[in-house]
């Protein structure tokens, strides 16, 4: 956007300044000055609010790779980064689909109404909500009892399994609004001229359908595994004793021990893995889009 | 995950640059929220009876009332401290000596806590006691019929998958060096704290972090056994109404004990002296336990002031059980990162 508008005419940036500013101001001061401090932090030995002498030095960032821990504990948060990306395509793609496809008028509003209404409330709440729902004894537990003739035991509740269903959960309406958007641009006229030239249901979903709405998959994929990889709430509440990953292990640092210089250090080393592999994932990716 | 500790950290900053200015008359007093100092019958009580205006500010962890104190010199006149980091912040030139004769309940103060070498410095006194209590264990009284008496039962494989912890490197490693028989400030032998910690781990259910996660496991009956806050445990009981009970192990607890200072430039020594004379008196006290529930005082005569059944004077007041328990004492941050990096490793190992 920068570059058209300083490619366009004198007057043109003149006027479009006043709309600029303010979106520009807000990221000056709300991200870039405080994450350069974060990154000067993550650079010293003592945080100055502290009181106590400080110096420069690269340990915090070499702790990460002294230490076998936060490489493990990085790679369980790449994993379940990726595990529920690939759930939220698997639950958000087909919804979107029949919402852009066969829902019409008032039905869609409601449905879409649906997929939305989880965005609304506070991501605590439905955290909390879905321990009461996961655990023994619980919600779930209780429903499936007293309609299944055999006596079941359903504790989902601080597992691995109840991480990935919480975040799914918040996550999922991302997938389906990105997806949402793209099929919905999709033509009926070309759905109909491959029909009408001979495609079946699956050849029409993988020649016309996935190619044309892979910029809303894949724009949805970026959005959800980015924040999930350094996601500490919901494993924390959800996953009990394995609970443990990278974005937690985070949050110990800053809240824990009072160390921001290693917090600061480990965020941006998440920072730059996930730029890596978005980086290293873009070609692919615009080729497939 | 990074922006909220920076709002935080800039609305920091902020409130310290605006809050600078301290009028004579009001006492700034520092302390966890929800802990006594801010309960609004019992400012009612002392604004009425001396004319000074409280004024509260919280923190949320040790370190960042230190640098609440460091970064605003003459702010604050009441500081609550834990006495194992008292000796740091006196070190640090942070809190000023107190002059115990302005204090009349300081008299009553018990004398093993009113002498604690953690509080006091070339026979000057840097912290006037308040309140103890202790990190034991409580159980869930529908999974046993008699209460335990050893700190073994966590370990015990009937509880399995019942067990529970608070994710605090710095209370399981002690937790970890009383089940080992070890003095928990002079910890000898650290690999044996992390093999009977390690061999713990499977016994886990979740680790809690609140009062609130330990009520509802229990209310929901999730959990047998776990370390809890002997406070909390009362509170569960006697407000919740849950089956809780604290077990004050045979191998010992961990004790703590928290107590007021006055920061170096305090604007309002007067009136911090007699906030801090309210917070240690027996009225304050029995009200403080009958309506919210509290620690121990250490104030004698504000225990001797409960009901002769009262938890915190039978329980906690049993002499057995001031033989057993071990008081926590200052705790480097090189001590406190290795904690860390120890519980973090074992956290690790489970997955």
């Amino acid at each position: 956007m920068a570059g058209q508008v300083a490619t366009g005419a004198r007057s043109g940036l003149r006027s479009a300044l006043p709309l600029l500013v303010p979106a520009y101001l807000w990221l000056t001061v709300a991200i870039f000055m405080p994450l350069s401090a974060m990154v000067f932090f993550s650079f010293m030995t003592e945080l100055p609010l502290s009181g106590k002498a400080w110096s420069f030095t690269l340990d915090n960032y070499a702790t990460f790779f002294a230490q076998g821990l936060y490489r493990t504990l990085l790679l369980a948060s790449l994993k379940l980064g990726l595990e529920v990306t690939l759930w939220c395509v698997v639950i958000g793609y087909p919804a979107a689909y029949v919402l852009a496809k066969v829902f019409r008028g008032r039905s869609r509003e409601a449905i879409f109404l649906l997929v939305i209404l989880p965005f609304w409330s506070n991501g605590l709440v439905r955290i909390f909500s879905w321990a009461m729902v996961l655990r023994e004894g619980g919600i779930l537990d209780t429903a499936l009892n007293a309609v299944l003739p055999f006596k079941i035991n359903i504790d989902l509740m601080y597992s691995y399994p109840a991480v990935i269903i919480g975040l799914v959960h918040s996550y999922v309406p991302y997938m389906v609004l990105t997806c949402y958007l793209t099929l919905q641009a999709i033509d009926d006229s070309l759905i109909e001229a491959g029909r009408s030239l001979g495609a079946s249901r699956l050849q029409m979903l993988k020649r016309v359908i996935i190619p044309l709405s892979m910029p809303g998959l894949v724009a949805g994929a970026a959005l959800i595994f980015v924040p999930v990889v350094g996601s500490f709430m919901e494993p924390r509440i959800l996953g009990g004793r394995t609970g443990t990953f990278y974005g937690t292990i985070i949050e110990d640092q800053f809240v824990a021990v009072f160390n921001w210089p290693l917090g600061a250090a480990l965020s941006f080393i998440l920072l730059a893995v996930v730029l890596v592999i978005l980086a290293l994932a873009s070609p692919v990716l615009k080729r497939a889009a | 995950m990074r922006m909220p500790k920076l709002t935080a950290f800039l609305m920091a900053t902020a409130v310290f640059a605006s809050a600078l200015v301290a009028s004579a008359d009001e006492v700034h007093v520092l302390n966890w929220k929800g802990y006594g100092a801010d309960e609004p019958w019992a400012i009612a009580a002392f604004e009425k009876a001396t004319g000074n205006k409280v004024v509260n500010d919280f923190f949320n962890s040790e370190q960042e009332m230190l640098t609440k104190l460091r970064t605003n010199p003459g702010l604050y006149d009441v500081v609550m401290i834990n006495a194992a980091f008292n000796d740091q912040a006196m070190a640090e030139k942070l809190i000023q000596p107190i002059d115990v004769s302005k204090i009349p309940n300081y008299a009553d103060i018990s004398a093993d806590k009113a002498g604690s070498p953690m509080l006091a410095r070339d026979g000057k006194v840097y912290g006037v006691p308040w309140v103890w209590g202790l990190t034991a264990l409580a159980i869930n009284e529908k999974a046993f019929e008699t209460p335990p008496t050893s700190i073994a039962e966590m370990w015990n494989e009937a509880h399995k998958g019942r067990v529970t912890i608070r994710d605090d490197a710095v209370e399981a490693v002690q937790f970890g060096a009383i089940a080992t028989g070890q003095n928990i400030n002079d910890i000898k032998d650290m690999e044996a704290v992390k093999a009977k910690l390690t061999s713990l781990m499977p016994q886990i259910k979740t680790f809690w972090s609140s009062e609130n996660d330990w009520n509802q496991m229990v209310a929901s009956n999730q959990i047998d056994i776990g370390t809890y806050w002997s406070g909390s445990a009362d509170r569960a009981k006697t407000h919740f109404k849950l089956p809780v009970s604290l077990v004050i192990p045979r191998e010992g607890a961990v004790a703590w004990l928290d107590a007021f200072s006055i920061p170096v430039g305090a604007k309002n020594v007067a009136g911090a002296e007699a906030f801090i004379n309210t917070m240690i008196d027996p009225k304050f006290y029995v009200e403080w336990v009958t309506k919210v529930g509290a620690p121990v005082s250490a104030n004698a005569k504000a225990v001797a002031a409960l009901p002769e059944d009262a938890f915190n004077r039978k329980v906690m007041g049993d002499p057995g059980v001031a033989k057993r328990i071990q008081f926590q004492a200052p705790i480097s941050d090189a001590q406190r990162e290795a904690y860390l990096a120890l519980w973090q490793e074992l956290k690790v190992n489970v997955k």
